[in-house]
């Protein structure tokens, strides 16, 4: 056997488990029909019913934009960072993530297959949000597809760690959900995800100023508002990468496969 | 070969000495028992075979591989069912064995297996609407669909009415019958005597005795002679009751007198087990 035929009999098997992995997480997501309502839908009905309340103009464009740009920030956040953080809790604490140990799919390709399960999902979101804004609200498709994937994808990835971090950090299913809202919904407030800050106080400004979904929301509409490229943002990077960094050591140090409730 | 050794095993969590020096033995096509009540570390020995926990010390082979350090094919070849799991609620049985199926090389048809594990019924029924005996079901045709060698059971039956635990036993039979050695961890005494070749009582995070359950029962306590005299109970123990009823119904005979209410009575597996664990029952109550 040729050495390029041992690796393909090596990596087809791998790959074959992930496509059924990814196929699993998305039957699982969607089937689901509070995950499907409220890690899908809610921000949706969210921008329905905040574009119909905002007018005017925000850093001289029509606002609605900009609450396109704060939701696509939420949805986000949303999906890559409490989807997934509530979802790794109930997954672990009913023990499937230990049964599925004992199996011969790789925990790799386990991880792997929810983040683009995940991250599928958020597409789908991102997507649906541009075309509900053309269609009730007349906002623009953005006008630099590629950096605005590469900005979602930088997103998702940071809170995709913060979100496995703060699984970890959960003890129990019971309030999961309570627990992970408390956090999402004051930051997607002070972050601008519910719509842009100006009108705030200061104070609330600066609490919102640390927080990584202001910087995601800002690095957002740079690129759609504005069609600048996501690199012309250095700041809202580097705090991005910075929140990411931090949850992903956090969630590789904490990680566990079996129920914390014994 | 062996389908599992053990020797010297141990393992602490802390300064809790679970597993303190196991030594056992399964044969291939075995059905063993590891029996004794809860805190006894039976759940600790299997998971640290299934490759869940390490051990600090002594000798493991689990089909050849060391758990710590499995070959790639070492989750091929087990199947396990743990103490408790949830599974996906929203799926169906069919849909759950379709999963778990994908994860194996050569997996077992899936309706084969549903139908063996006896939810053939209940093929599209959600998992959140199956009773606590059908999900446990369920977790033995996952555990099956890979069509494994070697099965783990914790407590396969623990929280059963009676029919469904016939039900449960009827199909851990089954494996047995398909060539399958099965490692059945237990606290029912009637479930390991019923079920295994082989018992191991552990107590205290040690096996205390191993034997097939007649053996067991032959070789600890001896054999009760009951009856009546003049109205009062008598009871003998003894090691050689051939020899003792002979003497008793001889002279019984002899006298021409009766020997009301006679009863010769083999230690159950219970009597010998409530024997071995009896301390530590003691120390719990």
């Amino acid at each position: 056997m040729s050495a390029e035929a041992i690796r393909l009999a090596v990596r087809r098997p791998a790959r074959r488990l992930f496509v059924h992995q990814l196929r699993t997480e998305q039957l699982v997501f969607w089937r689901s029909r509070e995950a499907a309502f409220f890690i899908f839908i809610f921000p949706l009905l969210l921008f329905v019913l905040l574009g119909s309340v905002y007018d005017g103009k925000f850093q001289h464009v029509p606002v609605r934009w900009a609450v396109l740009a704060g939701l696509v920030g939420y949805g986000c956040a949303n999906t890559s960072f409490a989807g997934l953080a509530i979802q790794l809790v109930l997954r672990r604490e009913s023990g499937v993530l230990k049964r599925l140990r004992s199996t011969p799919l790789p925990s790799a390709t386990y991880i792997v297959a929810l983040l683009v399960s995940t991250l599928l999902v958020f597409g789908l979101q991102a997507l649906a949000l541009f075309l509900l804004g053309r269609v009730l609200y007349g906002t623009p498709f953005p006008s630099d597809i590629g950096s605005l994937v590469a900005t979602l994808l930088i997103g998702s990835a940071a809170f995709a760690a913060l979100g496995t971090a703060t699984a970890m950090a959960i003890r129990s299913a019971e309030g999961s959900s309570a627990a992970v809202n408390f956090v999402l919904l004051p930051m997607a407030f002070l972050s601008g995800g519910f719509g842009p800050t100006t009108g705030y106080p200061a104070v609330l400004r600066a609490i919102g100023d640390v927080l990584p979904l202001t910087y995601f929301v800002k690095l957002v509409n740079a690129v759609y508002l504005h069609g600048h490229g996501f690199w012309t943002q250095p700041e809202a990077l580097l705090v991005l990468a910075g929140w990411g960094v931090a949850g992903l050591v956090l969630a590789v140090r904490n990680f566990e496969w079996e129920p914390r409730e014994r | 070969m062996h389908a599992i050794e053990v020797s010297g095993l141990r393992k602490a969590y802390g300064n809790l000495e679970a597993v303190r020096g196991v030594d056992f033995t399964i044969e291939e096509g075995e059905v063993f028992g590891l029996l004794g009540p809860n805190g006894a570390g039976k759940t600790t020995t299997v998971e640290i075979l299934e490759g869940y926990r390490r051990r600090d010390a002594g000798e493991v082979r689990v089909l050849g591989h060391d758990p710590d350090d499995p070959g790639p094919d070492f989750r091929e070849r087990i199947g396990v069912v743990l103490q408790s799991s949830e599974l996906w609620p929203n799926l169906t049985v069919r849909e759950t064995h379709a999963i778990f199926a994908g994860y194996y090389h050569a997996p077992r048809d899936v309706d084969e297996v549903i139908t063996l594990v006896g939810l053939e019924e209940k093929t599209g029924a959600r998992v959140k609407s199956l009773s606590g005996g059908q999900k446990r079901r369920l977790d033995l045709g996952i555990a099956l669909v890979g069509d494994p060698d070697l099965v783990f059971l914790d407590e396969p039956t623990t929280g059963f009415d009676p029919a469904a635990r016939r039900a449960a036993w009827e199909m851990i039979r089954s494996l047995r019958s398909l060539g399958k050695t099965v490692l059945l961890t237990t606290h029912y005494l009637d479930e390991a005597e019923q079920l295994s070749d082989r018992v191991a009582v552990m107590r205290e995070g040690l096996i205390v005795r191993v034997g097939t359950p007649a053996d067991l029962t032959t070789t600890d306590l001896q054999t009760e002679i009951r009856y009546r005299r003049n109205g009062e109970d008598v009871l003998l123990r003894t090691d050689e009751p051939t020899r003792v009823l002979a003497e008793l119904t001889s002279a019984a005979v002899a006298r021409g007198e009766e020997l009301e209410g006679l009863q010769v009575r083999r230690p159950s597996l219970e009597d010998v087990y409530l024997a071995l664990t009896a301390d530590e029952a003691e120390v719990e109550s």
